[in-house]
């Protein structure tokens, strides 16, 4: 049978996404028209909540936005809170803070890694599954998933929604003996990364490459985790900063006439963040032994200017982030002195203020107005996923076509491969508190069908 | 022999309680040795029809559509179990019960229109019965365990209702209310957690939700004693398990 009639396509939820979720693909004629992912997800209105606050609640409170990243909602809030106050952390604050965030890195991405992305390489449905076939795998990628646990909870108290963090710091630093037990399990985390690393390399790639800009925050001397200025690359090869503060001036959300999904562009481009972004972005300010591990990856040298647009080879990006982020934990307890106080005093402050980290699947802003009493007046909060949802609906769309240009997959194939695209991406939908439906509609001059009406939106 | 059918069903939620399944790194591979991984769309493309023998249920009902998807839910269960704090007591986003939604929906949203929300989040136990209620904001991943092997056991889970109190006597932690005037929810929070928050040198903020036995006449002159003002308690209260704690404060 030939697929350039019309056809309708649809599959109930998107399965090994963080969140549940929905796409639909309009193919008209061979052509594909349309490709959403699709965000409509019982909203949980926590800017809306957020008022009327006091403004040290904020880091517990957003937390609550995302189960899987929930320490980089609480280091957005602080950066921000913390900037509307005037307040600048001390530097072992500053390393302390760094190391929670590695944790929550090593974690996020060993999940996606061996949970939700390795499978589709080796055409399995779980890693549950694979574990029948790879079972030594699937065991070094839970133990390295529990090294960063093990990080989160010792000096967060638990991984999912850490206690530790407040306003200024933590409630209570470490000792140094304490962050020292961590030492032996992290440095067999990190053997299991560089294995990760030979892993992943050895997977099969398909041709890809996102035409989109690529955002990411930078340090001037460092991979950019907890702190920085955004920065873009864009498709033509060139760089531009903007200060955090001017982040709604050019990162915007626009309302596209076809789709009731809330697009988001910068500067009225498409853009991406998160390990693709920040690797060709700041991937020459990697530690030696992650540029070494970029290196075995076949990822190139970026030193030597190698970037990353194939989504596919995302999963190699991630295996060189983990490597960095264990290394990176290591260095911080090797050096750390505990501080003479675990918090700095952040006195409110009548005024506005921004902040924005790396969460895992990329640059998480919060902006924040205070009264002066501290009580939050009104607060915003832009996901990764949002930022990405245009990005992913562009990527999709162009390997949809790919495919159906090149040999006119059936339904089977094509959902597959659309269910892949969107992985690629590790989306992070309940970041949005969104739903996603996969929905393939074909149509043709002769013949027009169509399904699911869908309402979208963004909401945290 | 056939292995037990476990679901994970996912309602308004951040993902957290589910993930602490995930998180059981060292019993993952003998868990799912000893059940069927029948429906859990996070960790598994294979997604198959019910009965489930057991499932967990992660969220709160918001939405005209969840309200109905729950008893399909619960039609196809055997066992249900709530896990967490948007299940067990409505979540953070019970705190539209308080709030005109509308005005929620307009301050959010350019097309508030296209949204559809009902007027409050109510636990699952609100909608159809429940076979137990998993408390947490996040669940406790040894609670988590417990439970799961309880019902494939046949046995009642060894979840105890009494305060966080209990578990810092237990772990030795100093009190911080008493010792260092911090104010603290430790009296009326059901344990589960293991008394984090006060062996961080913090006051506990009720993720747990209230416990057996709570006295809030007895707790809020001491929170008043330890600098809160009378907003400030009732933000205190009104957190993850705000629809649970008022309906305390209304006794």
């Amino acid at each position: 049978m030939t697929h350039r009639g019309s056809r309708v396509l649809h599959v109930g939820s998107l399965s090994r996404v963080e969140g549940e979720g929905a796409l639909s693909l309009h193919v008209h004629d061979g052509t594909v028209t349309d490709a959403r992912l699709e965000i409509y997800e019982p909203p949980r209105f926590f800017e809306a909540f957020l008022r009327g606050r006091s403004y040290t609640e904020p880091p517990d409170i957003t937390a609550r936005v995302c189960g899987i990243c929930p320490v980089a909602y609480q280091m957005s809030a602080c950066a921000a809170i913390e900037d509307a106050c005037g307040v600048t952390v001390d530097p072992v604050i500053r390393d302390l803070r760094r190391l929670l965030y590695c944790g929550e890195w090593i974690e996020s991405q060993a999940l996606h890694i061996y949970l939700l992305h390795a499978p589709d390489f080796l055409g399995r449905p779980s890693a549950i599954d694979l574990a029948r076939t790879h079972r030594a795998e699937v065991e070094r990628g839970l133990r390295l998933k529990k090294a960063g646990n093990s990080l989160m909870e010792l000096l967060g108290g638990r991984a999912v929604h850490p206690i530790n963090v407040r306003l200024g710091g933590f409630h209570r630093a470490p000792t140094r003996t304490e962050l020292r037990s961590l030492t032996e399990e992290l440095k067999q985390a990190l053997d299991d990364a560089w294995e990760t690393v030979r892993w992943v390399a050895g997977f099969e790639f398909p041709d890809a490459s996102v035409e989109a800009d690529l955002l990411a925050l930078t340090e001037p001397d460092t991979y950019a985790i907890e702190s920085g200025t955004p920065t873009a690359l864009r498709t033509d090869g060139t760089n531009t900063s903007f200060p955090v503060r001017d982040f709604t001036a050019h990162v915007t959300e626009t309302h596209v006439a076809h789709s009731t999904a809330l697009h988001s562009r910068l500067d009225g481009r498409l853009h991406l963040t998160g390990s693709l972004a920040r690797f060709s972005i700041s991937g020459r300010l990697l530690s030696p032994v992650a540029l070494e591990a970029a290196v075995a990856a076949g990822l190139g040298d970026p030193r030597e200017g190698a970037v990353c647009r194939n989504p596919y080879r995302s999963i190699l990006v991630r295996a060189v982030e983990t490597v960095y982020a264990v290394a990176e934990a290591l260095r911080i307890i090797d050096g750390y002195e505990p501080p003479a106080h675990p918090y700095t005093e952040v006195p409110p402050v009548a005024g506005v203020g921004h902040g924005a980290t790396e969460a895992p699947r990329g640059l998480l802003y919060h902006r924040y107005e205070l009264d002066a009493d501290g009580i939050v007046k009104s607060a915003l909060l832009v996901p990764p996923t949002a930022q990405n949802q245009g990005a992913i609906e562009d990527d999709l769309r162009r390997l949809a076509q790919q495919a159906i240009g090149e040999h006119d997959p059936d339904d089977d194939e094509l959902t597959a491969l659309c269910e892949r695209a969107i992985r690629n991406h590790d989306p992070c939908i309940s970041c949005s508190t969104h739903f996603l439906d996969l929905t393939v509609v074909r149509t043709s001059e002769e013949s027009t069908e169509s399904t699911g009406e869908s309402t979208g939106g963004r909401d945290v | 022999m056939e292995l037990p059918r476990l679901a994970v069903f996912k309602l308004a939620s951040c993902d957290g309680c589910q993930l602490t399944l995930l998180d059981c790194e060292d019993e993952l591979l003998a868990l799912t040795g000893a059940v069927e991984i029948a429906h859990f769309p996070e960790a598994s493309s294979t997604m198959l029809p019910g009965p489930y023998d057991l499932t967990l249920v992660e969220g709160s009902v918001t939405t005209p559509e969840d309200a109905e998807r729950i008893h399909a839910i619960r039609a196809d269960s055997r066992h249900l179990v709530t896990i967490g704090a948007c299940a067990t007591a409505g979540g953070i986003q019970a705190l539209r019960n308080f709030a005109d939604v509308d005005e929620y929906r307009r301050t959010v949203y350019a097309h508030p229109e296209y949204i559809s929300t009902l007027a409050t989040s109510t636990p699952v136990s609100a909608h159809v019965d429940v076979d137990f209620e998993l408390r947490g904001c996040p669940v406790d991943r040894r609670q988590l365990i417990e439970v799961i092997t309880a019902f494939l056991a046949g046995r009642k889970p060894d979840v105890p209702d009494h305060s966080v109190c209990f578990e810092c006597k237990r772990r030795g932690t100093v009190c911080v209310t008493v010792a260092h005037g911090t104010p603290c929810l430790g009296p009326v929070t059901h344990a589960g957690c293991g008394a984090l928050c006060p062996a961080y040198h913090r006051g506990c903020f009720g993720c747990f939700g209230p416990s057996g036995s709570v006295n809030l006449p007895a707790l809020i002159p001491l929170l008043r004693r330890d600098g809160l003002d009378e907003d400030a308690v009732v933000r205190y209260l009104h957190t993850f398990n705000a629809a649970s704690f008022d309906e305390e404060l209304s006794k």
